[in-house]
């Protein structure tokens, strides 16, 4: 980028006497209409996240059908009513969904970042093949291994436990965060291993002293995207915990519709709302970094 | 680690690559043996050692993930085979039914239907994420001011389109009495409950779909700002407009991308799930017509218990994206250009 900037510029002036620059008032213009426009989009893209919080807010006698996202006067009611709705008990999944996603993030961080130091710095016999297992299972569409796994774990008794969302975690089996770890510590000098490797460094304290510090920015999208994905998992809960009282927050919200059909519009979105919000948060706080997650690896 | 002590026996390790050198068995011990700078030749044990020793930590390291892909990927793909020939409640062992489950695919019409909804849905949703994504990306990308801003809202969506929390959102702004009806009120168009009706309910998932165009649009804004200036300003000495600065600078420069985002949307379409489930209370009605293919796939393994149909249905998928990615990869040198062919 910052190469080809000044001799774009250069060229630009070189051709100005052909081409004259537009008048800047013209140009003023453009620019106004142009976010005039992409402001309008944006709302209507934001429009039905806006209106769910709005709804989340607004007295139970009130009709949803509204288009408008400023209630006649606010109420945390739904929130208080929705989070004990029925037999619904909210507190409850949220630790659930949170002690899964915190052990599935460390679970990630550690098996990941092992494989991904073994292939980016280490050489080993069949390194190529592994290495285009990792490539094979990137692909791999996750209904593969959805019904063995089922039997597997069923098999184990591990049925109604959190072990079969958890464990294949530290198995490393999201093979996109050993991708994003491989290329990023490739880019990390090896003079810093040599340098280690004659102070009497191990290949383990290569990795614990240098390679793991200087990843963080990748440890750091591997976390985000491994919490939204857990935080998000439907299928997953939805297969292996019945019991209610193991339920996570999404199978919780989907409960709605099982307790009640339609009618608590209310609760349901105060529930929705609050089940979004540690996502929208995190998004908030690290977009920068969760941006150029998606920029050069395309992660969803 | 038991790493490091195995190779504390410098001979054994010598005398194993030793003694397969000669035969030439592996090209990589060959290449690295040639390899070996010249004033280390006159301690070639140690240096061998190390290469053992560094074999052994590479392996070490990758324990975790060696039993990942064998113990819950490589093992159950295998698994999943065999209970593909088979007949499988869980509860009773596998009986052996031979192509079975592949004959009764062609038979069974839910599973026809399912086919062509998940069809039906990636055909229209792929190319109208790629159009929308590319459309903001272009006008993102022309030096606007609060391009963060704009980039981290319009991402947004992306973030929270498959989760339940949104399905359920989506499933009142399209019902009867839903949001969807009041805007189309407003300009005088009569509603219908788009939710419950079987010839539209599946657009309001595919509405759904293109409403995270956020990733891709990030990827193509990424993209277009690596795409050298002098180019366009040779296209425009040429004569070339605005159009045709697009098509013949942007676009070919775009392939890689454009390719890259295919894959990745079609996957994903074909793998849909949540809002399926959620929006159809995990029925695929009305009068299946939500059924997608993961979701009669999760109601054959787990409502109805046919393992063994479920696993074969996995593996039509596998193998049909597995074709889908060969086609996508062998086309590629026809319409995607790298960088370097300028």
């Amino acid at each position: 980028m910052s190469t080809t900037a000044p001799s774009a510029r250069a060229s630009a002036r070189a051709l100005s006497p052909i081409f004259p620059r537009r008048p800047s008032r013209s140009r003023l213009v453009r620019g106004v209409a142009r976010h005039i426009l992409l402001i309008l989009v944006l709302f209507l893209v934001l429009y039905p996240l806006l209106w769910m919080v709005s709804a989340s807010l607004r007295p139970p006698n009130q009709t949803f059908s509204t288009l408008g996202l400023w209630p006649s006067g606010f109420t945390l009611d739904n929130y208080r009513v929705g989070w004990n709705y029925g037999t619904l008990q909210f507190s409850k999944y949220f630790m659930n969904s949170l002690v899964i996603a915190v052990l599935c993030i460390l679970g990630n961080i550690l098996s990941c970042s092992l494989a991904a130091y073994a292939f980016a710095r280490l050489e080993f016999p069949f390194k190529r093949v592994l290495f285009g297992f990792v490539l094979m299972t990137l692909l791999l569409p996750y209904q593969a291994t959805l019904v063995p796994q089922y039997v597997l774990f069923n098999h184990l008794a591990w049925i109604n436990t959190i072990l079969p969302l958890v464990v294949p975690k530290y198995l490393a089996t999201d093979a996109f965060f050993v991708f994003l770890m491989v290329q990023f510590i490739r880019t990390l000098p090896r003079e810093l291993d040599d340098a280690a490797k004659l102070d009497g460094c191990g290949h383990i304290a290569i990795f614990a002293r240098i390679v793991v510090p200087l990843t963080i920015p990748a440890i750091g999208t591997t976390a985000l995207f491994t919490f939204i994905r857990t935080w998000d998992d439907f299928l997953g809960p939805l297969l292996y915990l019945n019991d209610p009282n193991k339920w996570t927050v999404t199978v919780g919200l989907n409960g709605f519709l099982d307790t009640t059909g339609v009618s608590a519009f209310g609760p349901l979105f105060a529930m929705a709302t609050v089940s979004i919000a540690p996502i929208v948060g995190f998004f908030l706080v690290s977009q920068r970094l969760l941006i150029e997650g998606v920029a050069t690896t395309g992660i969803k | 680690m038991s790493v490091e002590r195995k190779d504390r026996e410098p001979v054994s390790g010598l005398r194993q690559v030793g003694g397969r050198l000669p035969k030439g068995a592996s090209r990589r011990m060959r290449t690295t043996a040639g390899d070996l700078p010249t004033e280390e030749k006159a301690a070639p044990r140690v240096r061998i050692s190390r290469k053992t020793r560094e074999a052994l930590a590479g392996y070490g390291f990758l324990t975790p993930w060696l039993v990942g892909l064998v113990g819950l990927t490589l093992g159950p793909m295998v698994y999943s085979l065999y209970l593909s020939f088979t007949k499988y409640n869980l509860l009773s062992p596998p009986q052996w039914r031979g192509l079975a489950n592949y004959r009764a695919m062609l038979d069974d019409p839910r599973f026809l239907h399912s086919v062509g909804v998940t069809l039906k849905y990636a055909i229209i949703a792929v190319p109208a994420i790629l159009v929308v994504s590319m459309l903001v990306a272009l006008v993102l990308n022309q030096g606007i001011r609060f391009l963060s801003f704009y980039r981290a809202s319009f991402y947004l969506p992306s973030l929270v389109g498959a989760s339940v929390a949104v399905s359920l959102l989506w499933r009142q702004m399209f019902s009867g009495d839903g949001v969807f009806n009041a805007a189309l009120a407003v300009f005088g168009i009569p509603g219908r409950t788009w939710i419950g009706d079987p010839s539209t309910a599946l657009y309001t998932l595919i509405l759904l779909s293109v409403w995270t165009f956020g990733a891709p649009m990030i990827i193509f804004l990424a993209g277009l700002r690596q795409v050298p200036r002098d180019l366009y300003e040779a296209a425009q000495v040429d004569g070339a407009g605005p159009v045709r600065r697009f098509f013949s600078v942007t676009l070919p420069l775009l392939s890689p991308l454009i390719f890259f985002n295919v894959l990745l949307t079609t996957v994903n379409a074909l793998q849909a799930f949540t809002p399926a489930y959620v929006v159809s209370n995990g029925t695929g009605g009305p009068a299946d017509s939500t059924l997608f293919y993961t979701l009669y796939l999760y109601q054959r393994g787990f409502t109805q218990l046919d393992m063994g149909y479920a696993a074969a249905m996995a593996w039509v998928l596998v193998v049909v994206l597995a074709l889908f990615t060969a086609v996508m990869f062998a086309t590629a040198r026809f319409w995607v250009h790298y960088g370097d062919e300028r």
